[in-house]
């Protein structure tokens, strides 16, 4: 890798300046927060932006608040460290411990941030490469060229969303601060995704992602099963979340969601129809991963074969509901 | 780690964990690995790599990056137009590629800078005109295209060697046998992966000398190709090996990037600088050649072979590299391990547009061990034969000739073999545990360094000066060069036990064309055995001078003089002793300055064939490997849960050292066996598919399993001490006893490697219950050079020579 390219750096102390900076700059600055994604692409010449708008000295953006009774609000810049050892994450949302702990490596997690995850640019082998590398196939249209190596007749971009947290929030319904030039909005998490390899968040460049809203853990049971050829430093290759509400020993209410199997976390929802409605036993387990494994449409564009990674669809929506029998509480 | 072996006969300092000397230096970063080294006024280097497979350059315009502000110097092939190459038969690499690029990373052009990002900008302003060529990408293809031709020399077509050896009567062999089994098997190319990216800085001296610092392997190698290419007496240039952040065979070619720096130097009057990146380090690569092998083995009925027919296709990318000698140690080394009546050998390289392959760690010898035992298993399993049990009833005699003539030493794999199957429970599992877990056995053997040199020569192999101060302080000067493997610390132990002195009052200095006398490099296993023999004679030497002074002061004969605990003692009379830095000055005052040489050269070979000069070695290493794994018949996944590996090393001059080398090559090896794939989009223009740390996969700590090692310490009585190569052999039964462990796990045989969770539910799913290659491409081979088996009575011929022991 080279080092980086010169680029400008300023750190705010407000959101507000923040976002007027990052307004009156446009599209040539970036939003800097860990840099374990950012300053990576910037050194493999995939981004070039001018100006890095640092979040680190923004208050109010790191840290926990509140509890499992009333949901937690996670700052953005809180690290996926922290965020991995907080004692309320890892007893009442245990699908997003799992996830949070499976990210790149114990030091890759000190320095990343939950919302440098959540806007982590999707992945592809033909992208994620040095500019020496992707002229040699002439680019792609994700950056610098217009076909697309991975299915050259689409018209869009299919590079993976892989970030392990996202589907995890996703599943619990949680819900994204947005400040922007022109204040703060509330959103699903679901709703930041956009299907497409380029434009994959539905946000405005200049709004930053101020905290994370997780609902009341309640009665909810959660689990990840995630896909990656290593113990450590591998980006997922497939991902499962479930989150599952009990009614006694009936599922109530069921999500499941898939990540790097598409330019956007995908909620199977076949799959928790097969769920709802009855007790979590090994025949609907299998039903919904039958209906999981139809779902899942991977392409050449991660490691592994796209046809063992679609085999091993069932496998993990099998081990990440299986997870959940045995916590569920008869009572 | 457990040990077994001889005693250690009186030795003090070899045999133990001494520390490593450059431990305190390499944990608190004071030592100065090559891209440590700066200098005032030192400019930057990037290179242009082409960034198509396959061309001719038609044209190349550097003006933009020329008029570039910043710039010092840019170089294109016309500048450099001498070519060079590891071998004296391949000389078919140029520093900058003058007239043809053959493989996406090819270099073509270089710029030096004031820093690296204005050298970046300017070589990628400069234009290059290509004319495109089919690229070559498979063996197959290779072989089915007569033009265009990577190169214009070798054996026609794309072919760049082609080996034919047949020792006895392989044909009747095979027809006489009992049984004939045959297989086919591939093994992929995977790359070395040091931690440390080559780096190499150049600086003009004020009298017209150059000095050249390199993470190399083989600076003397490297000085002789700058010498050449550069056209400067090799006397007006100084190369450096700085310490290696490993190399594992990466670093064992003079490499363009070295040349390039060399050259800017000259031209701009200053220090010029080059790290590649970790991208430009899969290009260098010279790393596993990917081998498709055909095996055909004839049994007797008591199980012995009474024929081997081995064939291997090597894709050898786009150069020659040291691959006409990795073509035949793809034939060389299965002789040494069980008797083999009759043997044939066929052999084949061809020129691919892919970064050149070479000589990683074992080189060319993983490949064909790994089919080699996976098929014996499959035998062993046909005769209904324990595999362990075959093995033992079929072992080369110590110091017997091999059917291809190679003089074996000491062999201890029977205690290796014995070892293992003991330490792992072996008998109770093996064919007994439940489904989904499995237990394999493979075993193989290693040189301990070359018989012959690469360039023809009679002289030695290595070379140790030895200067001690009136202080009591030993410097030792030798061409040999710590890749990490501890080599420094061997030398110093060597030296301290003969002296009888503390390893940590003995200065190393080596890897210094200047300074050191010639070591022909940290490759091929050579480097304890050949220096430490060079480095006993010069420290003998040293001792019989100091001896010869202290007897004179004590009238006694010198054979009465012993040195230990860095005293000098008379054995008649415990009472008398002085130190041994009196003894250096009365030994001074006697003689004058104390500085002494010993060289090493190996044993000439009795084989008198064409090829003979790969296979013969001073010594042969033995190791036996058992890994146990557990298999999911769900996804195909392999978790390697433990190995056992035992390895006669001859004498563990440092046990730590040698445990440590055991385990880097179980993780190398297992890297090998279950996922390292160097491999390429023959579709996207030949790219590599991941020149990254990241996606290129290689295992992690987390994936490492236990390794429970059996030092085995069988006395060479060309080792030093004893002492056998320990750094490539244990590799090499690695992919085979995984592959017989999944076997025996889940019952499916997957033929190629690596065994990736894809293969192995393909193979589930197959009728067969396999997966792997099924058919080899018709090739022409040569008519074999044959060579008569050598007579059996004079096979086992026991070494007379006692073993080298304490002084
Ligand atoms: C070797 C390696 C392995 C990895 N493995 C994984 C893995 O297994 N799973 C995984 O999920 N991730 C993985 N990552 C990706 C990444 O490093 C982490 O996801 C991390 O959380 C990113 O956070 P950061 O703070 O470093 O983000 P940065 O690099 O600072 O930013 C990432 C992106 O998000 C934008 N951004 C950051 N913060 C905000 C914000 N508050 N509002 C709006 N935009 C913002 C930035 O502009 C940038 O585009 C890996 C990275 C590496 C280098
Ligand atoms: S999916 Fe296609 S367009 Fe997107 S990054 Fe990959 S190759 Fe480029």
């Amino acid at each position: 890798m080279m080092r980086l390219p010169p680029c400008g750096y300023i750190a705010p102390a407000t959101l507000a300046e923040a976002t007027a900076i990052l307004r009156d700059e446009g599209p040539e600055a970036a939003i800097l927060a860990g840099g374990t994604d950012l300053l990576a692409k910037m050194k493999r010449r995939q981004q070039r932006p001018s100006t890095l708008v640092g979040l680190r000295r923004v208050v109010g953006l790191r840290g926990v608040r509140g509890g499992p009774r009333s949901g937690l609000r996670i700052g953005a810049m809180t690290t996926l460290a922290e965020l991995e050892r907080h004692e309320a994450v890892r007893a009442h949302y245990p699908g997003l411990h799992q996830a949070l702990r499976s990210i790149a490596t114990p030091l890759l997690r000190n320095a990343g941030t939950i919302g440098g995850n959540l806007c982590l640019d999707t992945r592809c082998n033909y992208y994620d490469q040095s500019f020496e590398w992707r002229r040699a196939i002439n680019f792609c249209m994700k950056c610098d060229g217009d076909v697309c190596w991975v299915a050259p007749g689409s018209d869009v971009c299919l590079a993976v969303a892989s970030s392990d947290a996202a589907p995890v929030l996703c599943a619990f319904g949680a819900r994204l601060v947005l400040a922007g030039p022109r204040g703060e909005r509330t959103i699903e998490a679901k709703d930041l995704y956009r299907r497409d390899g380029i434009r994959f968040l539905a946000k405005d460049p200049a709004e930053i992602l101020a905290a994370v809203l997780l609902p009341p853990a309640g009665r909810l049971r959660s689990s990840y099963s995630k896909l990656r050829r290593r113990g450590s430093f591998d980006f997922p290759v497939l991902g499962v979340a479930a989150c599952l509400r009990f009614d006694r020993d009936v599922v109530a209410d069921a999500r499941l969601w898939l990540t790097a199997v598409s330019m956007a976390p995908v909620q199977a929802e076949e799959a928790e129809r097969a769920l709802v409605g009855r007790p979590l036993t090994g025949a609907s387990i299998d039903e919904a991963a039958e209906c999981a494994w139809a779902r899942a449409k991977p392409v050449d564009n991660t490691d592994f074969t796209v046809r063992w990674r679609k085999e091993m669809t069932r496998h993990h929506v099998r081990q990440a509901l299986g997870a959940l029998t045995s916590s569920v509480r008869f009572a | 780690m457990r040990r077994d072996g001889s005693a250690r006969g009186g030795l003090r300092i070899v045999g133990t964990a001494a520390r490593k000397v450059d431990g305190p230096a390499k944990c608190t970063g004071a030592l100065r690995f090559a891209d440590d080294i700066v200098l005032p006024r030192t400019l930057a280097c990037r290179i242009l790599r082409s960034h198509v497979p396959h061309a001719r350059i038609r044209g190349i315009d550097t003006t933009r990056a020329r008029a570039r502000p910043g710039v010092f110097a840019v170089l294109t092939g016309s500048d450099l137009p001498i070519p060079f190459g590891i071998l004296p038969v391949s000389q078919d690499e140029h520093a900058l590629c003058p007239d043809k690029v053959r493989f996406v990373g090819d270099p073509v052009a270089a710029v030096a800078a004031v820093d690296e990002e204005t050298a970046w900008e300017a070589a990628n302003a400069i234009r290059v005109d290509y004319d495109r060529l089919e690229p070559i990408m498979t063996i197959e293809q290779a072989l089915s295209t007569e033009t265009p031709r990577i190169h214009d020399y070798g054996e026609g077509g794309n072919v760049h060697k082609k080996v034919s050896l047949e020792f006895g009567d392989a044909e009747a062999g095979l027809r006489d046998a009992d049984a004939v089994f045959e297989d086919i098997f591939f093994y992929e190319g995977s790359t070395h992966l040091p931690m440390e990216q080559h780096s190499a800085t150049a600086m003009p001296e004020p009298d017209g000398r150059l000095t050249v610092w390199s993470s190399t392997q083989t600076p003397h190698y490297l000085h002789r190709a700058l010498a050449k290419v550069l056209e400067m007496p090799a006397s007006r240039i100084r190369v450096i090996a700085c310490p290696n952040g490993g190399g594992f065979g990466g670093k064992s070619d003079p490499f363009n990037h070295e040349i390039v720096v060399a050259k800017l130097a000259l031209l701009t009057g200053r220090p010029v600088k080059v790290t590649l990146t970790r991208e430009e380090v899969f290009y260098c690569h010279r790393g596993r050649h990917p081998v498709l092998m055909q095996v055909k083995t004839g049994i007797a009925r008591d199980g012995s072979i009474r024929a081997l027919h081995f064939r291997s296709w090597l894709d050898g990318g786009a150069y020659g590299s040291y691959g006409v000698a990795s073509t035949y140690y793809t034939g060389a080394l299965q002789t040494v391990t069980y008797p083999i009546g009759a043997y044939k050998f066929e052999g084949l390289r061809v020129f691919t547009n892919k970064p050149p392959c070479g000589p990683k760690r074992g080189h060319g010898t993983p490949q064909p061990r790994y089919a080699l035992e996976v098929h014996i298993d499959k035998i062993a399993e046909r005769l209904g034969v324990d595999p362990a049990d075959y093995r033992l009833r079929h072992l080369v005699p110590p110091g017997s000739l091999t059917v291809n003539h190679l003089r074996i030493g000491s062999m201890g794999l029977r205690t290796c073999i014995e070892k293992v199957v003991a330490g792992s429970g072996w008998k109770e599992k093996f064919r007994r545990q439940p489904r989904g877990r499995g237990i394999g056995l493979a075993c193989s053997s290693y040189i301990s360094g070359a018989g012959l040199p690469i360039y023809w020569n009679n002289m030695p192999h290595t070379g140790v000066l030895l200067k001690i101060d009136r202080g009591g302080g030993v410097t030792v000067f030798c061409g040999e060069i710590d890749i990490g493997q501890g080599s420094d610390t061997v030398l110093a132990q060597v030296v301290a036990e003969v002296l009888g002195i503390d390893p940590l009052d003995i200065r190393i200095v080596a890897g210094d064309t200047d300074l050191t006398p010639v070591d022909l490099g940290s490759y091929s296993s050579r480097v304890t055995l050949m220096m430490g023999n060079a480095a006993i004679q010069a420290a003998e030497k040293a001792r019989g001078i100091l001896a010869t002074a202290a007897a004179r002061e004590w009238a006694i004969c010198a054979e009465r003089v012993v040195f230990a605990g860095g005293r000098v003692l008379d054995s008649g009379d415990p009472g008398r002793a002085m130190s041994f830095a009196d003894a250096v000055q009365r030994a001074e005052a006697a003689s004058g300055t104390i500085g002494t040489v010993g060289s090493y050269t190996p044993p000439p070979s009795t084989a008198r064939y064409r090829g003979s000069g790969v296979g013969p070695s001073p010594a042969y290493s033995y190791s036996a490997a058992v890994v146990e794994v557990a298999v999911e018949a769900a996804t195909g996944l392999v978790h390697v849960e433990r190995v056992h590996l035992a390895h006669d090393v001859g004498r563990a001059i440092n046990p730590v050292l040698s445990v440590g080398q055991v385990e880097g090559s179980v993780y190398m090896g297992l890297g090998e066996a279950l996922m390292e794939e160097q491999s390429f989009r023959a579709n996207r223009n030949g790219v590599h598919r991941a020149p990254s740390m990241l996606e290129y996969k290689s295992p992690t700590t987390m994936e490492m399993p236990e390794v429970v090692t059996y030092l085995v310490e069988d006395p060479d009585p060309n080792g030093p001490f004893g002492a056998k190569e320990v750094g490539q052999g244990p590799l090499l039964p690695i992919a085979p006893a995984v592959a017989n462990a999944v076997h025996d796990a889940i019952g499916v045989r997957v033929d190629a490697i690596p065994i990736t969770p894809d293969a192995i539910l393909r193979a589930l799913q197959a009728p067969s219950k396999r997966a792997g290659p099924v058919r080899v491409p018709a090739t022409d081979w040569p008519e074999p050079v044959r060579v008569p088996a050598p007579a059996l009575d004079a096979r086992p011929a026991p070494d007379t020579r006692p073993p080298r022991d304490a002084p």
